[in-house]
């Protein structure tokens, strides 16, 4: 067969192509194209070389906002996946009303618009008006997210988990329906205990579904924006000023774009380079486990 | 290991069943013997699983109790019951070598290492597992897998009983001989009570001593292949069994023989006074593989028309039109094939007469 025949299957992935170049390669390169150069205006720009990625990598106030971005991601993740994993095991297995009644509750904080979720959780924790920032003063705690650092940290991992500890429940879940009955029978009849079950069979069963919540929840809580912006401003001080708002800063607030390009390069290639490590790691659980 | 006793056992899905019809599983008053190898027999559908997991204990019975032995055991837990089940696909523990697959029920069990070690090499052996100890059990080819969970219910040393739940659905042909021969094996060796579930009648006539056809709900027979075979209690059981099924006729009775259409069929004495007896629908049955054909006519034979021949590689299926019912007669694949008319005859031997669909006898 002669090779232009072959060739023409190229034009069947042709609009996919282009569709990926405009809306991630193009912008990407812009991007790249800021890091490297001091752009001032129309036609006005001057090769600056590494430049701006050595200023970014020494700003010290991006190290402390990396720190911080990942402790935020850490204690997420330690948090919301045991829990979304608890949530989906204590959830009816059978199809029936109370299953879906479950599921709708639980969807629910995940079709709230992100700012939204910021503005919710501002009221619910003010310290006049709001149900639980007036409740634990009322207590005679003192409890106020815009003063205290610690404070804004509490509220701002109440609502991290609040919102997304739902989207591991239900994908944990979604995993544990699709496990076959015969295998409950099965370890019935052998006796396992229910810690046994959940050990040798929920959990590998769930592993596919468990990398992907992984994954999903590291990236948008390494990403997250939206809430802290509206819950805290960053602040108090800098206690809540993460990578993007940061990032969102440099860009926007002091319009420095050859540092904020170099930036959300660097920042970019940190995710990547998080996600491969535990997507990894999650393929090689259970591979190493020979008698 | 103990005789297992099913007292008046039914059972119904439904919280609250008020008739036969909602019931999976009728009357079924039974005791299987110790160390026998049993086939449950029928259609889907037919009960043959809510009984395999009565035994078990998966299921609680509606009504009725299960015994083992003297002690009843219809309220215990499938793992106080010395039960094993193989399921219909193989059920692992993926993350989990072989060895640890078949030391987890005795791990669950707390026995002591060095028994659980000895225990599972020997069980191994018998199953020829011993390659793929140590390997883990996910990345197995499907019989291996099969062998692995039957594995893991012949390690215990008290168990009483496997049941099998359609095991070699997954299995390729030529695999489901060897693993059908292996469990053959096993069942001499051991002297342990099986019991198997399958809707594949050549599985139930090569694997069971007594098979226990079962019909919407209902135990219709139990009896030896060769009992079903000749002397099938219900016109589904001689359907079922045999391919093709047995040939049913409607018939009036008329002195010593029977009447069917203009024609009469002779009967002999036992046949023709049971028949004389009966008052409700009487058919009457016969193999396939029994009735004759011929190009002679002979003492008692009909002429009819032949309608059709199948070719069935070691034999052939001829099907003639007598009195207006089809008729299906097995012959060898050396007879000659008969042409547009041949010559029937019914063997007095092999006449069975159905009264309102069960055996006359």
């Amino acid at each position: 067969m002669k090779k232009w025949q072959d060739n023409r299957g190229w034009l069947f992935i042709l609009p996919v192509f282009l569709i990926v170049a405009f809306s991630a390669v193009v912008p990407l390169m812009t991007v790249v194209n800021y890091s490297i150069q001091d752009i001032f205006g129309p036609g006005q720009r001057v090769f600056v070389g590494t430049e701006w990625f050595r200023e970014v990598l020494t700003d010290e106030r991006l190290h402390e906002a990396l720190w911080r971005q990942l402790l935020f991601s850490g204690l997420v993740l330690l948090i919301e996946m045991p829990l979304g994993i608890a949530i989906a095991l204590m959830m009816p297995d059978k199809k029936g009303f109370g299953a879906s009644i479950c599921l709708v509750v639980l969807a629910l904080p995940l079709l709230i618009p992100w700012n939204v979720i910021g503005t919710i959780w501002i009221i619910f924790t003010r310290p006049d008006i709001g149900l639980m920032g007036a409740t634990i003063n009322t207590l005679g705690l003192t409890f106020d997210h815009t003063a205290n650092g610690l404070h804004a940290w509490i509220t701002l991992m109440l609502m991290e988990v609040w919102h997304w500890t739902p989207l591991v429940a239900l994908l944990a879940y979604a995993g544990l329906q699709s496990i076959p009955p015969a295998y409950y029978q099965a370890a019935k009849i052998d006796g396992a205990s229910s810690w046994a079950v959940f050990r040798y069979i929920q959990l590998p069963k769930m592993r596919g579904v468990l990398t992907i919540a992984l994954l999903l929840r590291f990236m948008d809580s390494f990403l997250i924006y939206a809430e802290p912006f509206v819950l805290t401003g960053g602040g108090p001080g800098n206690t809540t000023t993460f990578l993007s708002i940061y990032l969102v800063k440099i860009a926007v607030g002091q319009f420095d774009l050859g540092p904020a390009g170099a930036f959300s390069l660097i920042y970019f290639l940190i995710v990547l380079l998080f996600c491969y490590l535990f997507y990894q790691a999650l393929q090689n659980v259970g591979k190493g486990e020979q008698a | 290991m103990a005789q297992i006793s099913l007292d008046e056992i039914a059972h119904s899905y439904m919280p609250d069943p008020q008739n036969d019809e909602e019931y999976a599983l009728k009357r079924i008053h039974n005791i299987w013997e110790d160390g026998g190898a049993y086939a449950l027999l029928g259609p889907s559908g037919c009960g043959k699983t809510t009984l395999l997991n009565i035994i078990s204990g998966l299921l609680k019975p509606s009504k009725g109790r299960v015994k083992f032995g003297e002690t009843d055991v219809t309220d215990l837990p499938p793992e106080k019951r010395n039960i094993a089940q193989v399921f219909q696909f193989p059920v692992l523990y993926d993350t989990m070598s072989v060895f640890n697959n078949l030391a987890f029920p005795l791990k669950n069990r707390g026995f002591d290492k060095d028994y659980i070690d000895a225990r599972v090499r020997e069980i191994a052996g018998i199953l020829e597992l011993e390659p793929v100890l140590h390997k883990k059990a996910e990345g197995l080819g499907a019989d291996a897998k099969q062998k692995i969970s039957l594995g893991r219910g012949l390690v215990r040393e008290d168990v009483a009983a496997i049941l099998f739940d359609e095991p070699l659905t997954v299995i390729d042909p030529q695999l489901k001989w060897q693993l059908r021969c292996k469990l053959k094996e096993i069942h001499e060796k051991l002297k342990l009570t099986l019991i198997y579930v399958t809707h594949d009648q050549i599985e139930a006539l090569t694997f069971a001593d007594k098979i226990i056809v079962m019909y919407e709900g209902w135990i219709v027979q139990i009896g030896t292949p060769q009992e079903l075979f000749e002397y099938p209690n219900h016109k589904f059981v001689g359907f079922f069994i045999g391919s093709p099924g047995m040939n049913f006729v409607p018939c009036t009775m008329a002195g010593d023989t029977v009447r069917i259409g203009t024609k009469q069929v002779p009967l002999d004495s036992r046949t023709a006074e049971l028949g004389q007896k009966a008052d409700g629908n009487l058919e009457l049955g016969i193999r396939p593989l029994y009735l004759k054909v011929s190009q002679t006519p002979a003492e008692d034979s009909f002429e009819v028309p032949v309608k059709s021949v199948e070719d069935q590689g070691s034999f052939r299926i001829v099907s003639v039109d007598f009195e207006g019912h089809i008729l299906k007669a097995r012959i060898t694949e050396n007879d000659p094939v008969p042409s547009s008319t041949t010559h029937l005859s019914f063997p007095k031997e092999w006449i069975r007469l159905f009264e309102n669909e069960h055996l006359l006898k």
